[in-house]
């Protein structure tokens, strides 16, 4: 909206002058402040960036609906075991203790979001996530069944017939049963989904998984069928500080105005120069085909999240009144107030800003990486016995007694060996055949023994040296050892 | 929360909570109803720094019943659960902390009791060979037992060792159970009187020493035979201790008071009252027979892990 001077008007700036007139001049009214949805229909469109969308939704959900179906060795390759307090990805075996792991991957995200924010602006709203791609699938349902834009709006604004009621059935039942599969699918990765599945068709799950299956069902349902743009406008944390991670050399769907404007119809063989008018034809596509209902033509507002549907419809228009493309177009606000070319436009990607995100983002990566991969198959921890300190037993020889608990993040049974070094003469006992069964963890009691007056009275660092030769790794941990008066 | 004073507080809490809703309910009632000024292109006319205009953007209806939901959320809440001021709420009968609490425990119970009534029917020794009763005996053990004898059940100073083969009041499973049951108190007098000069003590020392052939002086352990006549009348003329009494053995290597002659010496001049407690009024019946069950199979059974 370009600011007429006429509807400018100074806010006052004493306040004892009590409240705001109305600006003399505008003609003020008066409006509620809440109001009800409007409902927008989405026009459905084709094109370049429409079919990378439709990747990133075969994609994404190809993953999301598949990889609870994949098998690892005997069991689900993905599995968040809850009840058991074990993850399963894959090769691996992840304990609670393995959180640290969570937090990088969360890390990896903030910094991937920013990364693509800075540099690509709202490229995962428009993109890839889940509210946008099932908003995507529930709107291609809802063409199927209901078909496009005019055709819902028309029968929407007219009478119930049997065909409405059918054909609204019709979108229902789709919606529902996508939405529960949906359900259905999360509570896979953390129930073995084959269990799950045979369960559900003998409506014997337990009350959780029937909960969260519904649940999740119920919130895919409204959020992709009902919700749809409010969901980015009104609930989404994340596009409320996106702003902060744009500048002026962040991509961004922009609408040439200096090209554009004047906007008109015009017949196609009318010669321009003459009718004094922009490329813009005002033929309003883009605002039919807006998810979130606005007119890209006003400049960048909040509720763009940068899909480029505009774009697409706005090429073929293009296209066919033979004007070249890219009216309205990914672009960066310098580049286009300042008409760079594309390298220009390119040469501006690499910011200081950019350049920060994308090396903290290196850094997490190689270090998740690398924890990943020396990452010990089992952990240790030690405890000193809680009820005694020290005692003399036979010999004379004084002993320490502590309780290891062993867990083992292999997938088979593993023999481990305790060894402990740090004072002279150190003996260690435990019992025999160490064995702790795969993904289990165990406590065992680890008696350390050294001679008598070995050691001055007191406490001494001593090192537990716990091996599993089959994986040819040590874990040492500390502890102390306790020599009495 | 008043019992002692007055409601007072209770009632300035309930009334602070019960305000603040009614005046939010207002509060959203009122600026739903409150129009606001705007210039005819959605603005309010305020402008800032030349050209930034605050526009009118209306809260969607269905957000402002979201708000309405949480405030009836708040109001169901308050009737059925505890939160207003001590008014216990309508469902105090069915929920309370300590409810929550009792209905768990009886739920547990409920579970293991078909486990427990498996395991009482079953003779110690079988028990002691089940891995399922022996993880529930190990869990007993660890709350129960080891703060004592220690988490690997071999005791301490003090504190019998449960897993060799030596007992002081005797290791069948019938006499484990009336020591879980009733518990133990060990007494040994102080001998310093009856045996002589602290020298004789020492000699004593030195041949009780010798029983377990410990590192010892022979001269003194024979100077010291003739006054263990005193020590016998428990520990008995061999020295190998007295069930019946508690007496432990003195010919075996194992030290419950301290290793070593001081600590003989110590035991004889100042005697010493051991006492283990009594367990059967903490545990019921059936945790009793698994204990047992369990500690008798840490010196029995082989691999008793």
């Amino acid at each position: 909206m370009t600011p007429s001077s006429n509807r400018v008007i100074p806010i006052v700036e004493s306040s004892d002058k009590g409240p705001i007139e109305p600006p003399a001049g505008a003609d003020a009214e008066l409006i509620a402040l809440y109001e009800a949805h409007k409902k927008i229909y989405p026009r459905s469109v084709s094109g370049f960036f429409s079919r990378w969308r439709w990747a990133t939704v075969f994609l994404t959900q190809l993953v999301f609906y598949g990889v609870p179906w994949l098998e690892w060795g005997q069991r689900q390759a993905v599995l968040f075991d809850l009840g058991a307090r074990r993850f399963y990805i894959f090769g691996l075996v992840l304990y609670p203790q393995d959180f640290i792991y969570l937090t990088g991957l969360l890390v990896i995200s903030a910094f991937s979001l920013f990364l693509f924010t800075a540099v690509a602006g709202r490229l995962w709203c428009g993109y890839a996530c889940p509210q946008t791609v099932y908003t995507e699938l529930f709107l291609w349902l809802e063409k199927l069944t209901e078909g496009d834009r005019s055709a819902r709006m028309r029968r929407d604004a007219g009478p119930w017939t049997a065909e409405k009621l059918a054909r609204k059935f019709g979108k229902h039942l789709l919606w529902l049963a996508l939405a529960l599969w949906t359900g259905f699918t999360f509570v896979g990765y953390f129930t073995p989904i084959h269990e799950l599945g045979a369960e559900f068709l003998q409506l014997s799950l337990g009350p959780w998984e029937n909960f969260w299956v519904f649940f999740y069902g119920f919130a895919t349902y409204g959020n992709a069928g009902f919700m749809r743009e409010q969901v980015c406008k009104h609930m989404c944390p994340y596009a409320r500080f996106q702003s902060a991670m744009f500048d002026k050399d962040t991509l961004i769907v922009t609408y040439d105005r200096e090209r554009g404007e004047p906007r008109g119809a015009r017949s196609k063989k009318a010669d321009l120069t003459t009718l004094n008018l922009g490329a813009c034809v005002d033929c309003t596509l883009c605002v039919q085909v807006c998810p979130t209902g606005i007119d890209i033509r006003n400049g960048l507002q909040y509720e763009c999240i940068g899909c480029g549907a505009c774009a697409d419809v706005c090429d073929t228009v293009m296209d066919k009144v033979g004007y070249p493309r890219g009216l309205v177009r990914y672009s960066t606000e310098n580049a286009v107030s300042q008409h760079w070319t594309r390298s220009q436009t390119w040469r501006h990607v690499l910011r200081p800003r950019v350049l920060v995100y994308t090396a903290v983002l290196g850094l997490v990566v190689c270090a998740m990486v690398a924890g990943l991969a020396l990452r010990t198959p089992f952990k240790v921890d030690v405890v000193r016995d809680r009820g005694s300190l020290a005692r003399i037993v036979g010999g004379g020889r004084i002993e320490n007694v502590y309780r290891l608990q062993i867990m083992n993040a292999t997938e088979l049974a593993q023999t481990y060996t305790i060894a402990a070094e740090g004072l002279p003469g150190l003996t260690v006992s435990y019992d025999e055949h160490l064995i702790v069964e795969a993904t289990q963890a165990r406590w065992v009691a680890v008696r350390v023994q050294i001679p008598y007056e070995a050691a001055q009275p007191g406490s001494h660092a001593i090192h537990f040296k716990i091996s599993a030769p089959t994986l040819e790794r040590t874990v040492a941990e500390k502890s102390v050892f306790i020599v009495p008066r | 929360m008043s019992d002692f004073t007055s409601n007072f507080w209770s009632i300035y809490v309930a009334a602070i909570t019960v305000v603040a809703i009614v005046a939010c309910l207002l509060l959203l009632w009122f600026s739903g109803k409150a129009k606001a000024m705007t210039a005819h292109d959605n603005t309010t006319g305020h402008v800032w720094d030349g050209d930034l205009r605050e526009m009118n953007n209306p809260l969607p209806r269905w957000w402002v019943w979201l708000f309405v939901i949480t405030l009836v959320f708040a109001a169901v809440y308050l009737a059925m659960y505890p939160g207003l001021g001590s008014y216990p709420g309508a469902l105090t009968e069915k929920w309370s902390q300590k409810g929550q609490y009792e209905k768990e425990v009886a739920k547990g119970n409920a579970e293991v009791a078909p486990l427990y009534a498996k395991f009482i029917a079953m003779k110690p020794e079988d028990v002691s060979k089940d891995p399922q009763a022996m993880a529930i005996g190990e869990r007993l053990f660890m709350n129960n037992c080891s703060q004592c004898h220690g988490s690997d059940a071999r005791g301490s100073k003090g504190f019998p060792n449960l897993t060799d083969g030596d007992w002081l009041h005797g290791g069948a499973p019938d006499k484990i159970k009336e020591t879980l049951v009733k518990g133990r108190v060990g007494q040994m007098p102080p001998m310093a009187a009856a045996v002589g000069t602290g020298d004789d003590v020492k000699n004593v020392a030195n041949y009780v020493l010798s029983l377990s052939g410990s590192p010892h002086d022979s001269v003194r352990a024979n100077l010291g035979k003739s006054k263990f006549g005193v020590c016998a009348a428990c520990h008995g003329m061999d020295g190998k201790g007295n069930q019946a009494l508690g007496a432990p053995n003195l010919t075996d290597d194992i030290w419950l008071h301290g290793y070593g002659e001081n600590a003989i010496i110590a035991m004889v001049n100042n005697g010493k009252v051991n006492q283990m407690p009594a367990q059967g009024e903490k545990l019921t019946e059936a945790q009793i027979h698994v204990l047992t069950s369990y500690v008798w199979g840490l010196s029995n059974n082989a691999v008793s892990k």
